[in-house]
């Protein structure tokens, strides 16, 4: 029976826990191939280009729990050339998903940020997609330190 | 029973002009992967859907997942060429809709 010890509740009260005890220290983890998996669905399979995407994650994260992502697609956001989603997978989470965003022709520029859980180490893969019907991806790997108390 | 939304938008701008907005919506993001202390999962309840639209129209959309994390902060940006009201819309799982609305002047 999985339940949480008094450290991990003491450590979550303290804002120090462990993603996994957010996320669930039994759950499966899933792997690069379901993260490869869920981007073709979204791509329909077609090839996805290098280029264009700027993806801004801190190289370590203390804290598992909140992790500060900024994505911007190089693109002049007009009618005839625009993105219109961005899509976020990363490979070491329970599910591979973690956000679509959605722009229009009134977002003036591809950018969006938000925060993230990351139970582990792991690639977040970012997908975008433009009117044109190409795709572009970028990604990168944040290390996930689980800090224990003292040690 | 939710804590109130709270958004950054600027209170004027140029016609044309591209403007910053940011919200946060104070929530817990069950993951659905949590246990409790009897070993029984905790059903997942997150927001799912954020949505920004100005006028009336669709500015911008995020579809969430668990992966997001608690109090969900989205930044991104709107082209504003008249004045008026962004209205921002989180979707709970549970069917709960919270909306907010900002009013912007531009000149």
């Amino acid at each position: 029976m999985q339940t949480m010890s008094r450290r991990e509740v003491l450590m979550l009260a303290s804002g120090g826990a462990t993603a996994l005890v957010i996320l669930g220290e039994s759950s499966a983890l899933a792997t690069p191939a379901e993260a490869d998996a869920e981007i073709a669905k979204f791509t329909n399979g077609k090839t996805m280009e290098q280029g264009k995407i700027t993806v801004e994650l801190p190289e370590i994260a203390e804290n598992g729990n909140t992790i500060p992502l900024l994505i911007t697609v190089d693109s002049p956001m007009t009618a005839e050339d625009y993105v219109s989603e961005v899509f976020v997978v990363t490979d070491g989470n329970p599910r591979p998903r973690v956000v679509t965003f959605h722009f229009t022709a009134m977002s003036g520029r591809a950018l969006a940020a938000t925060r993230i859980r990351l139970a582990s180490t792991e690639n977040v893969i970012v997908v975008a997609k433009t009117g044109d019907g190409r795709f572009f991806t970028a990604q990168k790997q944040v290390k996930v330190t689980i800090g224990g108390c003292g040690g | 029973m939710a804590d109130a939304p709270r958004m950054k938008v600027p209170k004027e701008a140029e016609k044309g002009e591209i403007i910053e907005i940011k919200t946060l919506l104070p929530h817990i993001m069950e993951t659905g992967f949590r246990k409790d202390e009897n070993g029984a999962t905790i059903p997942r309840r997150i927001i799912n859907t954020f949505r920004c639209e100005f006028n009336g129209k669709p500015v911008f959309s995020a579809d969430l997942e668990s992966a997001v994390a608690a109090n969900p902060f989205m930044q991104f940006t709107a082209k504003v060429e008249e004045s008026g009201t962004f209205k921002f819309t989180w979707i709970d799982d549970d069917g709960t809709i919270t909306t907010a609305e900002e009013f912007i002047s531009v000149r």
